[in-house]
């Protein structure tokens, strides 16, 4: 019996087969409103959908002289990681004192591994721009590491030097949400731009600049392989501002995340679309030097209480 | 909803831009059809990158000695189903380039196109209408 309820947690619900169908719903809110912020009318709503479907259907194909196994496990990795996130965060939120051990570090790691998957794909598929691209993505993954690793000492900080997940969302049930302090809106600020990164959305998305590296890492990648990779990007839109949300905003288990959530997207979408791409270097040194100084005076304010 | 492989098909082809040697004007009046003004992201089309993600190649311009085998290859690297949708009256024959040296013959004769929609340069509207033909058809 237990074991029908874990397979049923992570593939079902809130594991896979949950989180990809909200994350399609909300990268098409993605889309129309970029759509609507370009005057334009934007796509139906059933078209994630319609887009993976088809890709699903069609073929694919594996260059000639790629590495076959990197190639297909690369698009892999990123599903498998955030099914895990997404049966972690939900559990962590609705049950915050059972005994499953989620701890922070797991969730760095398990976030660690979407990138991991798009620089093997990447520099597995023997195309010069797909190599840019994960290099890139490699360079940014080190930059944006940094910043997030001190907000999330931040948090820890503030939580009373817990890294269990379940502690942390009680000590905000108990004492009021972490955001509603100045260290708070630091990390909050220094964590919303590292899930833009993480997302590869415009001010970071230098690895897979569209007009330059053609889509970087996802440019020899068809058919399923190109839909299993939209699919874990997709799934990363629904999971990383809960992540943040129950990390700072005193977890989701009430209704009151759904407006916080949806406030959380659309200023994702708002950076976005209001930002020209920064240069490889010039994020490396925003995230390094701007990013950091800030996450740092945060984490000295979250020292002395504040 | 009978067919999803057809259904989906219909409702979001990518399309790749191949300009194989246009005098730029058609491929300037694609580049119309994504400003606010016509926004073929309504129906689902959206302009890719790269000819693997492709549905259908938008082919352009008056095949010559040097661009018929970069478009071969283009076409050879989508993966299929795909569509191959000419662009202009250049690809309907040879256009006004019929007696040069260097033109090699109107497209048919080595690609399977499956629409073609004239005009020099055609209209963004006649070209919505040649998609919507094109699907259609399927
Ligand atoms: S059809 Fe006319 S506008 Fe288009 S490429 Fe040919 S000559 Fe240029």
């Amino acid at each position: 019996m237990d074991i029908v309820r874990i397979l049923f947690s992570y593939i079902i619900f809130p594991g896979f087969i949950f989180s990809a169908i909200v994350g399609l719903f909300l990268t098409w809110i993605d889309r129309k409103v970029t759509a609507r912020i370009h005057w334009r009318v934007g796509p139906p709503w059933f078209q994630p959908y319609a887009d993976f479907l088809k890709l699903l259907l069609k073929e694919t194909i594996i260059p000639e002289g790629s590495s076959k196994t990197l190639f297909l496990l690369g698009p892999l990795l990123g599903i498998i990681s955030m099914s895990i996130l997404a049966v972690m965060l939900f559990s962590m939120n609705f049950n915050p004192t059972s005994s499953f051990v989620g701890d922070v570090i797991v969730i760095v790691y398990l976030l660690a591994l979407p990138p991991i998957g798009i620089i093997i794909g990447g520099s597995s598929s023997r195309n010069t721009l797909a190599s840019v691209g994960a290099s890139r993505e490699m360079t940014q993954y080190f930059a944006y590491e940094l910043p997030f690793l001190i907000s999330l000492v931040i948090i820890i900080l503030k939580a009373g030097g817990s890294i269990k997940f379940g502690e942390i969302v009680l000590a905000q049930q108990a004492q009021g949400p972490f955001l509603y302090s100045i260290s708070g809106v630091i990390a909050a600020v220094v964590i919303l731009l590292c899930i833009q990164a993480k997302l590869s959305f415009v001010p970071f998305d230098s690895p897979e600049a569209e007009q330059e590296i053609m889509c970087g890492p996802y440019i020899e990648y068809s058919g399923v392989a190109l839909a299993i990779f939209k699919l874990a990007r997709a799934m990363m839109l629904f999971l990383l501002p809960l992540f943040l949300i129950s990390l700072l905003w005193g977890g989701f288990a009430d209704w009151w995340a759904i407006p916080k959530f949806l406030l959380i997207i659309v200023l994702i979408v708002l950076i976005k679309n209001t930002n020209p791409r920064l240069r490889i270097d010039q994020a490396l040194k925003s995230f390094w030097i701007g990013l950091g100084m800030l996450s740092i005076i945060g984490l000295v304010l979250a020292f002395y209480g504040l | 909803m009978a067919n999803p492989k057809l259904w989906g098909l219909k409702k979001s082809p990518w399309v790749f831009h191949v300009a194989a040697a246009s005098c730029n004007n058609c491929d300037i009046e694609i580049l119309d059809l994504i400003t606010p003004h016509w926004d073929i992201e309504r129906f689902g089309i959206v302009l890719v990158g790269s000819p693997r993600h492709a549905d259908a190649l938008l082919v352009t311009g008056v095949l010559n000695r040097k661009s018929l085998p970069r478009v071969l290859r283009v076409y050879e690297q989508t993966p299929k189903p795909c569509l191959v949708i000419g662009i202009g009256t250049c690809t309907c024959h040879t256009h006004m380039f019929e007696r040069s040296y260097n033109v090699v013959g109107p497209y048919n004769k080595y690609l399977p196109v499956d629409v073609y929609i004239p005009g020099c340069p055609p209209k963004p509207e006649a070209m919505i209408m040649g998609v919507v033909k094109a699907l259609k058809r399927l």
